[in-house]
C-alpha cells in the first residue's frame, strides 16, 4: 500500500525526518509512537503532499505523491481541526465531503447514522455550526468524515487525545472493524501506548526523526514500549 | 512594561510570513505614505496664500476656521476606511500576572501615535509658521496648533468607537456614512450650523486659552468611553456568548446546475453569509452602487467620460475586488484539507470564477437606472462588467497565488478586526485604473465608440482565453501549495 523510499525533510541544518526505507502493506493498522517532535506529524503531512520532502518520495499504491494526485481518491484523513469548515454544520460537512468522494446524500445520511452512538446525540441535527462544537465533538465529526466513502487508506492524528473514555473505547472498537471488514489500511499516532498496542498490528517508534523499533504487536509490546519510554 | 508590549508587535510584524513575502506591498506602503504626507505638507504652505487670494478682504487665520468643520468629516471618513484600530492579540496575557488596565492603556495610547494623527500636523505647523511669520499673536497661534493636536485625538477616538460599533452590528460603514452625510446635511440645510458653532468654538479657545479644557475634556471622555468598552470586551465568554445562534440550513439547489464545480459555489455561497468577514463584502454593495451618485449628476465631471469608467469598473467590480483578492484565504482555515480531498484545483478556483462573474453582472443589471443620466453610461457600465469578467476577475484570481495571509474566520475574540486597512484598497487600483487607461488613449485619438470598443474587446478576449488562462492560473497555484499551506498555518 505504501512504500517510503529515502525519504528525509530537513529544516535547515535540522534533520526532522529520516526514513530510508518503510513499507506498508495493505490492510495493516500502523500505529506511530513517539515523544513530541519525533516527525509523526510531519510523515503524515509528507504522505499527504501537506510538505515537500527534501529527497526521497513516498508511493501510495505505486503513486508517487508529490507527482501525481491519483492518491487522493484512495485516502483519507484527519490530522487536526484545520481539515474541519468551521462554518458549516456536521451534516453539510459530511455532504461536501461525501460529494468530493462521490456519494450522494442519501448515501451519506445512512452511513453517518451508523455512528450515532459514538456521537452521543450531541452532532446530528443540533443545527450548530461545527466552530460552535466542543473540541472533542469536532474530532469526532472529522474522524467519521475520513471513514466517508470506504476509502482504502485512512490516516488519523492522535485519534484518543481530546476524546472522552467512552468514545476512546468505542473508537478502538471501530477502528479494528474496519479493518478486519473492509480491508482497509490504517494509520494513526498516538502517545497514548495502551490505545495503540491495543489497536494496531504494527507499531513502529520514531525518535528524532528515525524509525528505531518497528515492532509486531504481541502480549510483551506495551512493556517492551514503557521500558523503552521510561527514561 | 510598555517596551516589552511594544517588542511583542515588533515580532508578531516582522516574523509573519506575510512581512516576509510582501515587501512590495510594504514599499507601496511607504510610497503611499509619503504621497498623503506631500500632500498635507503642500496643503499647509499654500494655505495661507490661498486663503488670501479667495478672501482677499478676510483674515486667513479666521477663514480656516470656518473649514475646520468640513475637515474634522473629511478626516472622520477617512479613518474609518484606512486606519486600523488598536490590534493586540491579548488572550495569552490575560492569565499572566499583569494588570488588564495597563494593556488597555498601552492598547490606546499606541493608537494616539498612529500615522494618522500626524497627518494633520504637516499641515497646521507649517500654516502656524507662516502665522507667525505674519506677525501673528504666538499664544494664540500655539493656542490653535495645540487645538488641532486636540481635535485630530478626539477624532481618534471618536472613529475607534465607530468602528467597533459598526463591527458588532455587522453594518459594515453604514453608520460612518450615515454619522458624517446626516452632520453634513444637517449643516447643508441650516437646520444646525456646526459650521459656525466649530468656528465660533475654535475663536473662542483662540481668544481664551484657558477654554482649551473643554476639548481636552472632551478628549478625556473619550478615552475613557473607549477604555470600558475594550475592558468589557475582554472576558471571553462575551465571544462565547453567541454560540447559541442557530444554524440554518439551505441546500441551494439551484447550483446544481454548474455541475461539478457545485459543491464549491455551495461552500463559497455559506463562507459569504456565515461568516462576518466576507458578509462585510456584501454590505460594500451598497455604497458601490451609490457611487456612481457623486459622479453623474454632477455637471463639473460632464465632460470627462473617462472617468465613468473608473465609476463602471468600480460599481461592476466592487464586490469582485473585496472578495477576490482575498482567495484563497477565505479557505485558508481549512487549506490543508482541500488539498488532501479528491478534488480539482481547477474546479476550486472556476467556483470563485463564477461567483466574482456572477456579482458582475447582477452589479451591472442593479445599475441599469443609471440610465437617467445618459445612455453612454449605460454603454459603459456594460464595457465595465465585460471588462471585469474577462480582465479583472482573471488578474485577481491570479495575484491570489500570491496571496500568504491567513484569515481567521472562526476566530470570535475582541479585537479581531484583521485585514481592514490601507492595504485593501491599495490592492484595487490597478484594476481600477488600467481599464481607464485602455479607454482613454483610443477615446482620446478616435472617440468614444473607440474607447468602448477596447475595453469590450479586452474583456472578450479574457473570455475567449478563459479555459487557457484558468490553465496557467491553475499551475501557479500548483506550485505555490507547500508555501501556501505552510503560511496560512501561522496564525499571525
Amino acid at each position: 500500500m505504501i512504500q517510503v523510499n529515502d525519504l528525509s525533510k530537513r529544516y535547515g541544518q535540522t534533520t526532522v525526518l529520516h526514513m530510508p526505507n518503510l513499507h506498508i502493506p495493505k490492510g495493516q493498522t500502523f500505529g506511530l509512537v513517539g515523544n513530541n517532535g519525533a516527525g509523526k506529524t510531519t510523515f503524515f503531512n509528507l504522505l499527504l503532499d501537506l510538505i515537500k520532502p527534501t529527497t526521497g518520495h513516498i508511493e501510495i499504491e505505486g503513486i508517487q505523491v508529490n507527482k501525481s494526485e491519483a492518491w487522493k481518491p484512495l485516502t483519507a484523513a484527519f490530522i487536526d481541526e484545520t481539515f474541519l469548515i468551521g462554518y458549516l454544520t456536521p451534516e453539510e460537512y459530511f455532504y461536501f465531503i461525501g460529494e468530493l468522494r462521490g456519494i450522494n446524500k442519501a448515501d451519506v445520511d445512512t452511513f453517518v447514522a451508523q455512528f450515532e452512538e459514538l456521537f452521543n446525540g450531541e452532532i446530528l441535527g443540533k443545527k450548530k455550526y461545527l466552530r460552535d462544537l466542543s473540541k472533542g465533538n469536532q474530532k469526532k465529526a472529522g474522524i467519521v468524515a475520513a471513514m466517508l466513502g470506504n476509502p482504502e487508506l485512512i490516516i488519523l492524528d492522535e485519534p484518543f487525545a481530546n476524546l472522552d473514555p467512552t468514545t476512546q473505547i468505542r473508537l478502538k472498537k471501530l477502528l479494528k472493524t474496519l479493518t478486519e471488514n473492509m480491508n482497509a489500511t490504517v494509520l494513526i499516532s498516538s502517545h497514548d501506548l495502551g490505545h495503540v498496542t491495543e489497536v494496531c498490528e504494527r507499531i513502529v517508534v520514531l525518535e528524532k526523526g528515525e524509525v528505531i523499533k518497528d515492532l509486531a504487536t504481541s502480549a510483551e509490546t506495551l512493556k517492551e514500549l514503557e521500558h523503552h519510554f521510561s527514561v | 512594561m510598555i517596551l516589552r508590549f511594544a517588542n511583542l508587535e515588533w515580532k508578531q510584524f516582522f516574523r509573519s510570513s506575510y512581512w516576509q513575502k510582501s515587501v512590495a506591498l510594504n514599499v507601496f506602503m511607504v510610497i503611499f505614505a509619503l504621497y498623503f504626507i506631500l500632500i498635507f505638507l503642500g496643503l499647509g504652505l499654500g494655505l495661507y496664500p490661498l486663503l488670501k487670494e479667495i478672501y482677499p478682504e478676510n483674515d486667513p487665520f479666521v477663514m480656516v476656521n470656518r473649514f475646520l468643520f468640513f475637515w474634522i468629516l473629511a478626516d472622520m471618513a477617512m479613518r474609518f476606511f484606512l486606519q486600523k484600530l488598536p490590534v493586540m492579540n491579548i488572550k495569552p496575557l490575560l492569565i499572566l500576572p499583569l494588570k488588564t488596565s495597563k494593556i488597555l492603556h498601552y492598547v490606546l495610547r499606541k493608537s494616539a501615535v498612529s500615522f494618522f494623527n500626524f497627518l494633520p500636523l504637516f499641515t497646521a505647523i507649517p500654516f502656524g509658521i507662516m502665522l507667525l511669520v505674519k506677525g501673528y499673536d504666538v499664544l494664540q497661534v500655539g493656542t490653535w496648533v495645540v487645538l488641532i493636536v486636540v481635535i485630530t485625538l478626539i477624532t481618534n477616538y471618536l472613529n475607534f468607537i465607530i468602528e467597533s460599533l459598526s463591527s458588532k452590528t455587522e453594518l459594515s460603514f453604514l453608520p460612518i456614512i450615515a454619522l458624517v452625510s446626516g452632520l453634513f446635511a444637517l449643516n447643508y440645510f441650516n437646520i444646525i450650523s456646526f459650521e459656525g458653532l466649530v468656528e465660533s468654538g475654535v475663536n473662542a479657545v483662540i481668544e481664551q486659552p484657558l477654554y482649551l479644557l473643554v476639548p481636552i475634556a472632551l478628549l478625556v471622555g473619550l478615552y475613557r468611553i473607549n477604555y470600558a468598552s475594550l475592558k468589557e470586551n475582554l472576558y471571553i465568554d462575551q465571544s462565547l456568548k453567541n454560540k447559541t445562534k442557530e444554524a440554518t440550513t439551505t441546500d441551494l439547489k439551484w447550483t446544481r446546475r454548474f455541475g461539478s464545480v457545485a459543491p464549491f459555489l455551495q461552500l463559497d455561497l455559506k463562507l459569504i453569509w456565515r461568516n462576518k468577514r466576507p458578509r462585510s463584502t456584501v454590505f460594500i454593495l451598497i455604497m458601490g452602487l451609490l457611487y456612481g451618485l457623486i459622479f453623474y449628476p454632477n455637471p463639473q465631471y460632464q465632460d470627462m467620460q473617462w472617468l465613468y469608467v473608473f465609476v463602471g469598473i468600480f460599481v461592476t467590480g466592487i464586490f469582485m475586488i473585496n472578495f477576490g483578492q482575498f482567495i484563497p484565504a477565505w479557505d485558508s482555515g481549512y487549506y490543508k484539507l482541500l488539498m488532501s480531498q479528491n478534488i480539482k484545483y481547477k474546479e476550486y478556483l472556476t467556483s470563485k470564477y463564477i461567483l466574482m462573474q456572477m456579482s458582475a453582472v447582477i452589479m451591472f443589471v442593479l445599475s441599469i437606472p443609471y440610465v437617467y443620466f445618459g445612455w453612454d453610461i449605460l454603454l459603459i457600465h456594460f464595457a465595465a462588467m465585460i471588462f471585469n469578467i474577462g480582465v479583472n476577475s482573471h488578474i485577481l484570481l491570479l495575484g491570489g497565488s500570491f496571496n500568504r495571509k491567513r484569515i481567521d474566520l472562526n476566530q470570535r475574540a475582541a479585537f479581531n478586526y484583521q485585514g481592514t486597512g490601507a492595504v485593501q484598497w491599495i490592492i484595487g487600483f490597478p484594476l481600477l485604473l488600467l481599464p481607464m487607461l485602455f479607454f482613454y488613449v483610443p477615446y482620446h485619438y478616435l472617440g468614444f465608440e473607440a474607447g468602448i470598443a477596447t475595453v469590450i474587446i479586452l474583456g472578450i478576449l479574457g473570455v475567449v482565453f478563459h479555459q487557457k488562462i484558468m490553465q496557467l492560473i491553475t499551475a501557479k497555484y500548483i506550485d505555490s501549495k507547500y508555501a501556501m499551506i505552510d503560511a496560512f498555518e501561522q496564525t499571525n
